[in-house]
């Protein structure tokens, strides 16, 4: 159909007659126009889309899990202000106090040592309270300060003292408990017996008898509780040693390190089944001698005992045959060459991870007994045996007088479990971290007792493991913190912030126990704390994920992105050059 | 008798001389990094240090042996249950007490680094952990291809000079060493311990970096390289050492010069503490223990508990034990081969004929579907 004109009936909304070229010519502008709104806005939304969405959907999809952890509290805690608290009491014994001074007791007195201890990061402050009480005797106290013999004994028996807690007794001149020339006597318990000598009493008043008191008191807390020095190692891992401690440094090379447990195996050495068909009652001395000690100990750590026999096992040194002793000796110098050919035919019970402490019995083949071990001072050792640190001991046991040369061989041989145990719990104390100190002159120290722990040796080993635990768990947790800070691409997982916090909890709360004395609660809380900050910082997720460098990073995105990103780039280019020139038309029209 | 010790002079002089070096026990971790049959040289390598080091003392318990491939029953070793270190065949350094802990597939970076950090999963057995503590020296020797500031593990993987030196600063955060000595005999090997920053590290490198390492002498029967210069150099240089030699660190760095090597050997000291020539070779490569007399002992005057017999717990106790079965080795070798269960195509498979059909109804429309169906 086509498009009729009817003439003369044309009114104002009737199409307009253009003519048909310039038609033409509207219309390519128009769609022109149009195209490149249309193009604009397409750039511009596919702009927007990118920016406002797909930027953050990388972000979060390339982000590494990381949950929150306790960073501020955790730099506080490294900070290590340690308090440390124990409770001592003074008790007077009838004759060492007159009347008018009697009256000013009962009294307290409390006494700060602040000490500095150079750390590695920062100078770390210590402060050591002693909080002393004093009082005369009760009239059963009285009376059992009369017995000769185990006076201590009797009176544990009366009161018997918290952990890390001490009682000293201060008894007259005249008393004749202790022997002449010594002053003062520490109990199996936790008690110590101090005798007042003659000039520090008369006409005095109890602030200068106090005063007089004093350094003797102070040695006895040196000997039976926490010392400045006895701290600092305990905080060896942090602090700087000064070269005169050498002797400290040796102990705390010879102790094992706090652990959760410890496995102790024992090991019969037969080299020669043929002469010697040995019997040892293990498992009854085990029960008699060595678990009461790991009985009192356990609330330190667990312990878990095996043993074994090994036949055919030879020392690694051939012991040369010294005729002034008619025997044969092995000196202090090739003992150590000894341990290394044993320890690879030893084997290993132990599942867990925890240390394992060896003690080997060897009993020498017929050819080479009798054996003894000379010092370097070319004497005999009394107890036949060594050890070494942070291993476990060795004892030779000579069988060669329980027969003469006519018997029939193989003989056989009953050991005496008492005098071996005997040895092996001596280096037990020592391995475990029983400082031997040798006291000051006039102090007498009671034998250690058939659990072969006094109690006082017991609080000094739990002071020492609070505050290794304490300080190992703070230098784990802050490490860890430093390193997960440091990292940017490790994957933190929810248990791990959980550890990370109870560790945290604890670690304040045995602080605060330790403050105010609770010995026992703050060495559990410290070991929680120490459990809590090793699961956490040995968790297998943590490890470093592949490192990126720069240059492989940009060689991965750039492939990806760029391709998208140039479009998009030079079209926003494009409108802003175009928007600027039209700015400059429309100017130059105004003009 | 009293548990209290006096010690004299002479006691705390001879304790001290002997806790000068600050170490109670040594370690070792020898990885081998590579593998196929011509990578022999790199096991042997790796198996020859660990034979020195045992025969120095360090017990298999104490050390972690890492050997990427095995070589010793490989298909094309002639001599089967063998590995030789020196041409004609001289000394076999496989022997037989040798135990590798990390075998073959095993021996990847993620496992080297959870060796060295200690983040293992709690199943791992101690066989296969580093239990060093704050007083073991350990040694550390890596050897394979490696370039400028990595090293190449199993042909798939690599691990960079910044991963290693992070992983020797979380040991040492956490105080799992006390001196470390690193060996590596790789090529441009000096590049791997350029980014350490932890104290008490020395490490050697049988090459500088833009060289290469080369390898020693073929065998002709046995028909590859059997080791590298330097590690032979070394291993010579260690057989002279016994367990009581006073050799010190500075005969060490003197190993192998340019002549012998044609690479340049390289060391670095300058985060030790100690001056290396006063490091004994034995602090590192043997395990010479500290050892103290015990002075003192407890008198123990109870006699012992005779254990009484529960008869509930005699009961409990007579519990008899028995092999679990063991393999059937009869009935398997007469065994018939076992049907191999059905399983769908792979996708491989689906995916070609998907698009086989598709380009089929493409081209010719879909109403030829009734010639299938």
């Amino acid at each position: 159909s086509s498009m009729v004109f009817k003439r003369g009936s044309v009114g104002a909304k009737g199409p307009r007659a253009y003519p048909p070229h310039q038609l033409h010519h509207q219309m390519p502008v128009l769609l022109i126009q149009d195209k490149r709104r249309r193009g604009q806005l397409a750039a511009l939304s596919i702009a927007a889309v990118v920016i406002i969405v797909g930027v953050p959907l990388w972000w979060r999809t390339t982000e590494t899990y990381r949950a929150w952890l306790p960073v501020s509290q955790i730099k506080d805690l490294a900070k290590l202000q340690l308090h440390l608290s124990a409770d001592v009491e003074v008790v007077f014994a009838r004759g060492t106090v007159t009347p008018e001074q009697q009256k000013k007791v009962p009294l307290t007195q409390t006494q700060d040592e602040e000490h500095t201890v150079d750390g590695d990061l920062l100078m770390q402050f210590m402060i050591l309270r002693y909080e002393t009480k004093y009082r005369t005797a009760t009239i059963m106290e009285e009376d059992a300060l009369k017995k000769p013999t185990a006076a201590d004994l009797s009176l544990h028996m009366l009161s018997e003292s918290p952990c890390g807690s001490l009682v000293v007794y201060v008894i007259p001149e005249s008393s004749s408990l202790l022997p002449e020339d010594v002053n003062v006597y520490i109990g199996q318990r936790r008690t110590a017996l101090v005798r007042i000598s003659a000039q520090m009493r008369v006409g005095k008043t109890l602030e200068q008898l106090l005063a007089q008191l004093e350094p003797q008191i102070k040695q006895v807390l040196q000997v039976m509780s926490f010392s400045h020095t006895d701290i600092t190692v305990a905080l060896s891992d942090r602090v700087r040693f000064r070269p005169g401690n050498k002797e400290s440094i040796a102990d705390s090379m010879r102790a094992f390190k706090s652990s959760p447990g410890y496995e102790i195996t024992f090991s019969l050495l037969n080299p020669d089944p043929k002469s010697h068909q040995l019997h040892w009652d293990i498992e009854g001395a085990v029960q008699t001698y060595i678990q009461p000690l790991l009985t009192k100990l356990s609330p330190l750590a667990n312990f878990s005992m095996d043993s074994q026999t090994l036949y055919y096992t030879m020392l690694g040194v051939t012991p040369r045959f010294d005729s002034s002793f008619e025997a044969y000796t092995l000196n202090a110098d090739s003992l150590a060459h000894v341990i290394n050919p044993v320890e690879a035919r030893l084997g290993s019970n132990a599942a867990s991870s925890n240390p394992v402490l060896n003690f080997l019995l060897y009993v020498p083949d017929i050819r080479h007994s009798p054996l003894y071990i000379h010092d370097h001072r070319k004497q005999e050792v009394p107890s036949n045996a060594f050890h070494s640190p942070r291993w476990g001991g060795i004892m030779v046991y000579n069988v060669n007088g329980f027969y003469g040369s006519e018997t029939e061989f193989p003989v056989h041989v009953n050991i005496n479990m008492a005098k071996v145990m005997g040895v092996f719990l001596a280096q037990l104390r020592l391995l475990l971290g029983v400082q031997s100190l040798s006291p000051p002159p006039g102090f007498l120290v009671a034998p250690c007792g058939s659990t072969g722990l006094a109690d006082w040796e017991l609080d000094r080993l739990m002071w020492s493991r609070s505050v290794e635990n304490i300080a190992t768990a703070t230098t784990t947790i802050t490490s860890l913190a430093q390193l997960l800070d440091q990292i940017g691409n490790i994957v933190i997982n929810d248990n791990i912030a959980q550890q990370v916090s109870s560790a945290v909890t604890s670690l304040q709360l045995a602080m605060a126990e330790l403050e105010v004395g609770n010995l026992g609660f703050a060495l559990q809380y410290s070991k929680e704390a120490i459990l809590a900050s090793e699961k956490a910082f040995f968790d297998p997720s943590l490890l470093h994920l592949l490192y990126f460098p720069d240059d492989q990073k940009f060689a991965i995105y750039i492939p990806l992105f760029l391709p998208m990103c140039v479009p998009i780039l030079l079209s926003m280019l494009k409108i802003v050059s175009e928007a600027r020139q039209r700015r400059r038309e429309k100017q130059a029209k105004k003009e | 008798m009293l548990c209290y010790t006096s010690l004299d002079i002479l006691d705390i002089q001879w304790i001290w001389q002997f806790f000068s070096s600050g170490h109670t026990n040594n370690w070792a971790v020898l990885v081998c990094t590579s593998r196929f049959w011509f990578n022999y040289r790199h096991v042997a390598n790796t198996l020859s240090v660990y034979r020195s080091v045992k025969r120095l003392g360090i017990p298999d318990s104490h050390i972690v042996l890492m050997l990427a491939d095995d070589m010793a029953c490989n298909h094309r070793n002639p001599k089967p249950a063998t590995v030789f270190s020196h041409k004609n065949m001289e000394l076999n350094v496989y022997g037989d007490d040798v135990e590798v802990d990390y075998r073959g597939y095993e021996v990847t970076v993620e496992n080297f680094l959870r060796v060295l950090t200690g983040r293992l999963p709690p199943s791992t057995p101690r066989s296969k952990r580093l239990l060093s503590d704050d007083r073991s020296n350990i040694l550390i020797y890596l050897t394979g291809h490696g370039g400028n500031g990595f090293l190449k593990f199993q042909d798939s993987e690599e691990i960079s000079n910044v991963e290693l030196a992070d992983a020797f600063e979380q040991m040492w955060q956490k105080r799992r060493y006390n001196e470390l000595l690193f060996i590596i005999d790789t090529c441009q090997g000096a590049s791997m311990y350029e980014r350490f920053y932890s104290p008490n590290i020395m490490a050697l490198a049988s090459s500088q970096v833009g060289e290469d390492s080369l390898s020693h002498q073929p065998d002709l029967a046995i028909g590859v390289h059997l080791m590298d210069r330097y590690t032979f150099y070394m291993l010579e240089f260690l057989e002279d050492i016994h367990p009581a030699s006073k050799t010190n660190m500075n005969d060490l760095f003197k190993v192998c010069p340019k002549s012998q090597c044609v690479s340049t050997p390289g060391h670095r000291t300058d985060l030790f503490l100690r001056d290396p020539g006063s490091v004994l070779i034995t602090d590192f490569f043997g395990s010479v223990r500290k050892v103290e007399l015990t002075m003192d002992a407890i008198n123990l005057t109870d006699p012992i508990k005779q254990m009484e017999e529960d008869p509930v717990n005699g009961e409990e106790q007579k519990e008899v034990y028995s092999y679990a079965d063991q393999l059937p080795v009869s009935e398997i070798i007469h065994q018939k081969p076992k049907q191999k269960d059905w399983h769908p195509p792979d996708g491989f498979i689906l995916g070609l004929w998907t698009l086989i059909l598709l380009v089929f109804f493409k081209t010719y429309g879909i109403k030829h579907l009734k010639h299938i169906f």
